[in-house]
């Protein structure tokens, strides 16, 4: 019987946290519902002699009932809130994420890497259909665009899952926990080709990344992530100018003139 | 007689000739045969659905398997089917079909066209409709809408194939799904539709606030009414906004609008944002008179009265409101702000609640009852326990974290199911065996009903049921080949298990077919209260009712459901018995 698939990003965990907390909380309503609904299909089910009793119900069980459900329901939402924003909040993506463009057209995903420039959106990008290379000691943003209908962005190991909208330019963060190869798989019908919108996700140790980098003829390596980097941290923002810049864009990390450990 | 004639008779009485057989039963203005007449379209609707969830069912089973040649392929042209293997164009007509024909022209019309119909007139102690000739217009324009939606599958291109939802730029451009024709029926079907239920839903709000009978007050209505009236106040400010969008998209279709075209400033999110502010009122349009006819059967079949009746009007109108902020639920994942997000996360577990309260008080009604188990009371009971599961599952993906990953994943699939199969249309079995007796007069076959019964409930949850499992390991929705994806293929003996419980629950509703039709002639002459009920369709008209219902319109003199009260005689109390009278006693029940 399926399960949850093997959890590989830094946030799955939280996910599947709340995941197991409702299953808990639905799980114990559900049974109790339901032997409470088949004691009673057989406690009160019509015998000789048997008569109702009458009643119009009953206030005070009435209210209990309303503000159990209500409280359950405020308690899951509440929790609900911290992951949410944490994963889908803008201001909340990493300041040292690695940067890659990923458009989506029926039926690929193109994956755009900065080229030898160091920079995303130029006419030296490298492009990888249907594979996405990462490297793993870092977080990643996906810059999601679509260049026809809508398409969703799904990695089931990492949680992730966004939908491509023409027209709009949808940031997507995670970091993987581990190296290795992974589902990516389109979850909104798209067409007749739907089915064969897959493709894989390979998260790289940093040293294979840049070597991957490399072979590919693709953008500067990267240097070693900048522990706890914040964004006072990375100074000059400069570099990029020319992205626009709602744009996330490599930073701290993609371009050498903002690499201070490696000059 | 005429003396004791209402208004309504006496208007009918001067044409007192013998009605003609068109006019009494094509076209006909009563509410009845209106009911009986959308009763009829929409269980062949329900089988056409059925039908095309069995044609996916098999590809999912075989995917493109040459060794499986879809059964009858022979009737398919190439097209579609292809030496025994379904394409994934007809595949996702399917998908499209089976969503669309299920929920507007089978569940929708049962729920609404045939009960509001049928039941709001005699359950308020009015003759008919208020007005008759826009009923019946309401009937005659869901059927060339259902002649639409029949002729999408067999134009060139196939039908559409853009999903239930049409989500554009998708469905807008026949570049992006290769269907052409089949897409403008599409809208243009669900445009007429929309008109046929705004015509219903003017009639019975205008019923219900104007023609209930002497002493029938607003919290003296049987509960199926309440629901249905608040139904139609959904219907009534939901479709027009469908409609507005149907049309948006029919431009952008064919005479070049740019709605929701991006590249000439459109905006594909304005569709799912005027989608869903319909979709979401759409579904509790779906559920809302199915728990109406629960209460009604599980209060008779208790023999108590509903347990809380206040709180379940309340939390009916509460449902009826929250309903409309609730719809950004569906967006979650579509690029929406996720602060917004977060709000509809927040109304979506505030509507939980009257949910609960209901599904408690129906637990509340059978406490220390005398519960009768005929055929519309294990369809009720079986309606509260499979409701339960369909509502909880619902608190996963209302959860936005948790929604990342189970969003159009096959746990959505088991949801809807849970709450629109287990939920609405075992509801409706049990509508359709409670009250088959007033609409033709005679019995349905118990032994047949308890055997279609739990067939239905088993092969139900076994289709079903392990769907939720495959959502959780991440199989998403509507896809033609789950082989493409290696982490899926793990799953190919559950797909067949699904697959050939799915084909057997298809199967057993041969029996409900059959026992329908065979009662419809053969069946046992029904009494004019074969359930003991209280409401004014049992106790004042017989059955069936004559065109104008009620020989003198009867006077209400208490709420629907005092079963068991201690100062009756009997264990039933008609709403129309005057003062402490006993009610005069009738056969047994019909189990």
């Amino acid at each position: 019987m399926g399960w949850l698939p093997e959890a590989v990003s830094t946030y799955a965990d939280r996910i599947d946290g709340i995941f197991y907390l409702i299953l808990v909380i639905t799980g114990v309503i559900f049974v109790v519902v339901e032997a409470v609904l088949l004691l009673f299909v057989f406690k009160y089910r019509h015998r000789e002699g048997r008569a109702a009793h009458y009643t119009h119900g009953n206030t005070k069980v009435e209210i209990v009932w309303t503000a159990i459900p209500a409280l359950l329901c405020v308690l899951i939402g509440v929790l609900s809130i911290g992951p949410w924003l944490e994963i889908r909040n803008q201001a909340n993506i990493p300041a040292d994420a690695y940067a890659i463009d990923l458009t989506a057209k029926q039926f690929e995903w193109n994956a755009s890497y900065p080229g030898p420039d160091g920079r995303l959106g130029t006419a030296d990008d490298v492009i990888k259909r249907n594979q996405i290379h990462i490297p793993g000691d870092r977080p990643v943003v996906v810059t999601l665009r679509s260049e026809d209908v809508i398409h969703s962005f799904f990695l089931p190991e990492f949680r992730v899952k966004q939908d491509a909208v023409p027209g709009m330019e949808i940031p997507v963060w995670f970091q993987a926990t581990r190296t290795g190869e992974f589902t990516l798989a389109c979850a909104e019908l798209c067409g007749t080709g739907h089915t064969r919108m897959g493709g894989r996700l390979i998260v790289h140790s940093a040293e294979d990344f840049n070597a991957w980098l490399q072979s590919e003829g693709a953008g500067p390596p990267l240097g070693p992530r900048v522990a706890e980097a914040s964004a006072e941290d990375i100074p000059d923002q400069e570099a990029s100018a020319d992205v626009p810049s709602e744009r996330p864009v490599a930073v701290g990390t993609a371009s050498p003139s903002t690499d201070h450990d490696h000059p | 007689m005429a003396t004791t004639m209402t208004d309504a008779h006496a208007a009918h009485a001067q044409d007192h000739h013998e009605p003609s057989f068109l006019r009494k039963y094509v076209f006909s203005e009563d509410h009845k045969v209106i009911g009986i007449q959308f009763l009829f379209m929409s269980l062949f609707f329900l089988m056409i659905g059925g039908l095309l969830a069995a044609i996916m069912r098999w590809q999912l089973a075989y995917p493109t398997d040459p060794s499986r040649p879809l059964p009858g392929a022979g009737l398919f042209p190439e097209t579609m089917v292809n030496a025994g293997i379904i394409l994934p164009e007809f595949y996702n007509s399917a998908v499209t079909m089976h969503g669309t024909i299920m929920i507007f022209f089978a569940i929708m019309p049962l729920l609404v066209g045939v009960f509001a119909n049928y039941l709001i007139p005699l359950q308020i102690g009015a003759p008919d409709m208020a007005f008759p000739k826009l009923n019946m217009m309401s009937f005659w324009t869901a059927f060339v809408a259902g002649l639409i939606i029949m002729a999408g599958f067999f134009v060139e291109g196939g039908h559409s194939a853009a999903g239930w939802t049409q989500y554009v730029p998708l469905s807008a451009d026949p570049e992006w799904t290769g269907v052409y024709t089949g897409q403008q029926l599409w809208l243009i079907a669900m445009t007429v539709l929309g008109f046929s239920s705004l015509m219903g839903a003017v009639n019975y709000i205008t019923t219900v606030i104007n023609m209930r009978a002497p002493g029938m007050t607003w919290l003296r209505m049987p509960l199926p009414t309440w629901a249905l009236f608040i139904t139609a106040i959904l219907i009534l400010l939901a479709i027009p906004v469908l409609t507005g969008a149907l049309i948006m998209l029919l431009f952008d279709q064919t005479i070049g609008t740019t709605f929701f075209t991006v590249a000439t400033g459109g905006e594909p999110l304005l569709w799912q944002h005027m989608f869903w502010f319909f979709g979401h009122p759409e579904v509790y349009i779906l559920i809302l008179p199915a728990m109406g006819f629960v209460s009604e059967i599980i209060s008779a079949g208790s023999r108590k009265p509903v347990f809380g009746y206040n709180a379940m009007v309340l939390a009916i109108v509460a449902i009826g409101f929250i309903g409309w902020i609730v719809w950004g639920h569906h967006m979650f994942q579509s690029g929406m702000n996720p602060t917004l997000g977060m709000s509809f996360m927040v109304t979506t577990m505030i509507i939980a609640v009257p949910s609960a309260i209901k599904t408690f008080n129906w637990l509340g009604t059978m406490w220390r009852g005398d519960l009768h188990f005929h055929t519309p009371m294990l369809h009720a009971v079986a309606f509260v326990a499979m409701f339960v599961i369909g509502g909880l599952s619902g608190v996963f993906v209302a959860s936005t974290p948790v929604d990342i990953f189970l969003h159009d994943t096959y746990f959505v699939v088991a949801h809807i199911h849970y709450v629109l199969f287990g939920g609405s249309l075992f509801a409706i079995f049990g509508a359709i065996t409670f009250w088959f007796p007033k609409m033709f007069g005679r019995m349905m076959n118990s032994s047949l009903g308890k055997i279609h019964f739990w067939l239905t409930l088993l092969f139900f949850n076994l289709t079903f049921f392990p769907m939720h499992n495959l959502g959780i390991a991440g199989m998403m929705r509507r896809i033609y080949d789950f082989t493409q994806y290696e982490f899926l293929t793990q799953f190919q003996g559950l797909q067949v298990f699904i697959s050939w419980s799915a084909f057997l629950l298809v199967a057993t509703q041969v029996i409900f077919a059959f026992n329908f039709i065979y009662s419809l002639f053969k069946g046992a002459e029904a009494p004019q209260n074969p359930w003991h009920a209280n409401s004014l369709e049992w106790t004042a008209a017989p059955s069936p009712p004559p065109h104008g219902n009620f020989e003198r319109t009867p006077t209400v003199y208490r709420g629907p459901y005092e079963y068991s009260h201690p100062d009756a005689a009997d264990d039933y109390w008609p709403q129309n018995a005057p003062g402490h009278a006993a009610p005069a006693s009738e056969p047994a029940y019909a189990e």
